[in-house]
């Protein structure tokens, strides 16, 4: 639950999701967790912990990996927004996701919207990380299931279908 | 064992596209039109009476709906084994954070002001927050002398083996509360319609469980309570007993508000409030030969059940049958009891008993080891059980274990003997030192005892109109892989893809009642039944002319779709009979407690730095015989969390209490294991099979949670020569333990020798 103290006013505010324009009204400081979730109806974002811990609220701000429960909306205005709704284009799965349901990276699926993205953001700087980098990416995404193995391994499987190797 | 066309195999997850894609539907992402939040206010203080509850001014109370135990219609309880536990506090309160209070409104971030505003005033009494200050019985807080549960499992004459001892070895072993920390916090939504009852949607384990709470505290029959599970974000036995407690309470504010309402836990209200797994303190008492043969033994297992009876007598119960661990004694005397104090009650957690009395075996074997000047390995070759050899509590060992084969194939895997050589040689020369351990463990599978036979569990396989099959069980899907593994056994037993089976939403409405989701029950019971009720479906078809002996999926699915024309649509049912091999008596705690053992043998790797006292896991051996793997992606994924929950639980993961409240209600500051704090887990099967599952499989989902705490542990003590017996042993607990050891030379095992 949100601890967002209540602001008098509200603002306009206008952000690109998903390669979507969106425009909201809110309170300056409200969380961008809330507002993509209940404004935008983006319920992929999910709300693990609520002070920047465990990254399930993980998307991508201006190709940056942010915790969205950290983040006051009004930070957001003009950023370019992507969720784990963006991923896939139509009924085709990102190679991340695909990688994920094949090699058992996702167990109760909680964590798993701010996995991948955490994912999408190492592979973007890094297309071939070693077992140590992935760790070390993907250590601000806390995951209670798996133990991390068959998410490194996801990783390291959509490293290679996506570098061909 | 062979794989079929779809069982062992890793076909996809069932709602792995919805996950992957943020599709799946979690209760908070979900809304009713109208709906309104609520909020639980919580005692501040561990006991007392409550003497005047004052509403704050700055609020316009008007505006909220507000609910007591004066509401409540029916039982003021949470039905579960017992009836102690209030739903809401009722004049007085036995531990922090009881539900006293609840609160709801439209707009949910004016809630926890409210909360705030609502000031309780309470006739504090004395408080007991230990199993020592429980034991001592100077305040009587839970019936006459504070004790949830005894039972005891004598098998032999204990008396006659301390004087045929060579040795006699004592040690105490301790575990602390540990939290499931399942990512997705509680919630639940409840709507209540005059004409239909309750509804209520929840992240849970056991629809069931709920249901028959709801009943109780509304006072109302079974057809007019309705519990449907939605998509679970984790839950490891944490969501077993509390949701009922949630859905009671937001049950309670939809009736009075006229409207729905949903609750939804923060991350510090989910830690602090709801329940943990049960702290620990086991004394073992050993007599054993110069070869290491154990004759016997006395094990005292106790546990803190926290301030209600809630799951403590079964996690007793599972704590004291597995305390002997895989290993022969011709005589022993296992006393066990769970005692009251003024904390929070503790409640199911992966393992339910067993993690704490076997890390407590495991610990004592290396501890016997050590006296004995044997090594780790050769203690446990000694003593492992062999076919024909009984458990504790009489149970035979079946033909095909072999445990010897088990412990040599883990100790090539982890490359054992050189690496413990090369530690042994290296170590004088760095501050980091390194160190192997080992744990040897078991795990039964299904209810203990006579629980299946009560539970009485019921599943159903109904034919679509399509041709397609769906699953209808209350068994649910928290990320274990219930809904694929179901499915799989379906398709495979009646030679059909696995697309064409389904498997319904648990919804009490819609499912029958196949019991809660709990005890590593449901690959192995419920996979059986599910697979009885298939072969009712084929039954059905042939009997009736539809379906010929021999088909193809084609024929199987056209017949499927012939006999929904002609016949609507069927469902077929199959109930849990006991196997007539499984044999338990109550009162004596003796017989068979499982239908069926899974076996382990865990290795772990440890470094630990004598600057920083860190520990760093380096590498980690899981090996495991859990009769056929119906999924092996599944069954690793299972595998490698349960180890990460074990890590954690030797190393991180400690509650810090203060006058019986958890202080470190937040992942800030209480740490579970990162990708970063974790090697590769290596996990291996055996399949030897069992008679009594789907397709020989056996339950898998808790074994792992057992054996890695006293292997870190055991490879920590290899490292620094130094016993620690307690856990989480965090840095600055090996600091105090290697500080203590250099000071008094204080061991704490104790040795008799009768030489």
């Amino acid at each position: 639950m949100s601890t967002t103290t209540h602001q008098p006013q509200k603002s306009e505010i206008s952000f690109t999701v998903n390669g979507q324009r969106a425009t909201v009204h809110a309170h300056p400081m409200e969380r961008l967790l809330d507002v993509l979730r209940q404004q935008v109806n983006l319920t992929g974002v999910k709300e693990g912990c609520g002070e920047g811990e465990c990254g399930s609220c993980s998307v991508l701000m201006n190709g940056v990996l942010v915790n969205s429960c950290l983040v006051p909306i009004l930070q957001a205005n003009g950023a370019d927004i992507v969720t784990i709704e963006g991923l896939a284009s139509q009924d085709r799965l990102h190679v991340l996701q695909q990688a994920f349901l094949d090699c058992g990276g996702a167990q109760c699926g909680i964590c798993t919207p701010g996995m991948i993205l955490a994912a999408l953001h190492l592979l973007s700087k890094n297309p071939q990380p070693s077992r140590e980098e992935m760790g070390e990416a993907l250590s601000g995404n806390l995951c209670r299931c798996t133990g991390y193995t068959q998410i490194v391994e996801s990783v390291a499987e959509a490293a290679r279908r996506s570098t061909g190797r | 064992m062979r794989n079929g066309n779809i069982v062992g195999r890793s076909v996809p997850r069932k709602e792995g596209h919805d996950k992957v894609t943020g599709r799946a539907l979690y209760v908070d992402d979900w809304t009713l039109p109208n709906m309104l939040y609520g909020a639980t206010v919580r005692s501040t203080i561990p006991r007392g009476k409550i003497k005047n509850i004052t509403f704050g001014c700055g609020i316009d109370w008007q505006q909220f709906v507000i609910v007591s135990a004066q509401d409540i219609p029916g039982k003021n309880c949470v039905a579960l084994i017992g009836e102690d536990q209030p739903c809401l506090a009722d004049g007085v309160v036995n531990h922090p954070e009881e539900p006293i209070l609840l609160l709801a409104h439209r707009d949910r971030h004016l809630l926890p002001k409210a909360v705030a505003a609502i000031s309780i005033e309470y006739e504090p009494l004395p408080a007991i927050f230990s199993i020592e200050e429980s034991e001592r019985l100077s305040e009587i807080i839970w019936g006459e002398e504070n004790i949830f549960k005894t039972c005891l499992i004598e098998k032999g004459d204990v008396h006659r083996v301390w004087e045929m001892a060579d040795h006699i070895i004592e040690g105490e072993y301790r575990t602390g509360a540990q939290e499931q920390l399942y990512i997705e916090n509680n919630g639940m939504i409840a709507e209540f319609d005059p004409r239909y009852g309750i509804t209520v949607w929840g992240s849970l384990q056991c629809p069931y469980y709920v249901h028959k709470s709801l009943m109780k505290l509304f006072n109302l029959p079974e057809d007019r309570v309705r519990v449907v599970q939605m998509e679970t974000g984790g839950a490891f036995g944490g969501k077993e007993d509390y949701p009922s407690m949630i859905a009671g309470h937001a049950a309670l504010l939809a009736i009075k508000s006229g409207r729905p309402v949903k609750i939804i836990y923060d991350r510090m209200e989910d830690m602090t409030a709801t329940t943990k797994r049960h702290p620990s303190r086991t004394r073992h008492r050993t007599a054993i030969t110069h070869d290491g043969q154990i004759l016997g033994g006395e094990i005292q297992f106790t546990i803190d059940g926290g301030a209600y009876q809630t799951l403590s007598p079964v996690v007793l119960s599972r704590g004291a049958i597995h305390a002997g661990g895989p290993y022969y004694w011709p005589a022993v005397r296992i006393q066990a009891k769970a005692v009251a104090t003024n904390v929070p009650p503790h409640g199911a957690f992966r393992g339910f008993g067993a993690p704490q009395s076997i890390f407590a075996m495991e610990r004592h074997m290396d501890e016997i080891a050590r006296v004995l000047q044997i090594s780790p390995i050769e203690i446990r070759r000694r003593n492992l059980l062999k076919p024909g050899q009984t458990t504790t509590t009489g149970q035979i060992v079946s033909e095909e274990t072999n445990l010897d084969k088990l412990l040599n194939r883990a100790l090539e895997l982890a490359d054992y003997d050189s690496q413990k050589a090369r530690f042994e040689s290296e170590n004088a020369r760095n501050s980091k030192k390194k160190g192997i351990g080992i744990a040897a463990f078991l795990h039964g599978a299904g209810f203990t005892g006579s629980g299946e036979r009560y539970l009485s569990s019921v599943v159903g396989v109904e034919v679509l109109s399509d041709g397609r099959l769906r699953v209808l069980v209350s068994s649910t899907e928290f990320g274990q892989g219930t809904n694929t593994v179901l499915c799989q056994i379906v398709a495979e037993t009646l030679g059909l893809a696995f697309d064409d089976v389904l498997i319904a939403q648990p919804d009490t409405n819609q499912v029958p009642n196949s019991g809660p989701t709990v005890a590593s029950r449901t690959a192995m019971v419920i996979g059986r039944l599910v697979q009885s009720a298939a072969i009712g479906i084929r039954g059905t078809l042939t009997s009736g002319g539809f379906l010929k002996e021999h088909y193809s999926r084609e024929e199987f699915l056209a017949a499927c779709r012939a006999y929904v024309e002609k016949h609507g649509p069927f469902r077929s049912l199959a109930r849990y009979e006991q196997p007539a091999d499984v044999v338990w008596d109550e009162e004596k705690y003796s017989g068979a407690a499982y239908a069926a053992f899974a076996w382990a043998v865990y290795i772990a790797e440890v470094t630990v730095d004598l600057t920083t006292y860190s520990v760093s896991v380096d590498d980690f051996v899981a090996l495991q015989e859990i009769g056929k793997v119906l999924h092996p992606v599944l069954a690793t994924g299972q595998i490698t969390g349960g180890v990460a929950q074990g890590i954690g639980f030797a190393l991180f993961e400690k509650v810090v209490w203060d006058q019986g409240r958890m202080q470190n209600g937040q992942m800030t500051n209480y740490i579970i294991p990162t990708s970063a704090d974790l090697p590769p887990i290596r996990v291996y099967f055996e399949e030897w099979g069992n008679a009594h599952g789907a397709f020989g499989a056996k339950g898998i989902g808790e074994l792992p949670m057992d054996g890695p705490a006293p292997a870190v542990v055991n490879a920590i003590t290899d490292a620094v020569g130094v016993a620690l017996n307690s856990i989480p042993a965090t840095p600055e607990d090996i600091f105090d333990a290697l500080s203590l050891n250099n000071q008094a030379g204080v061991i704490s095992s104790t040795t008799v020798n009768r030489d």
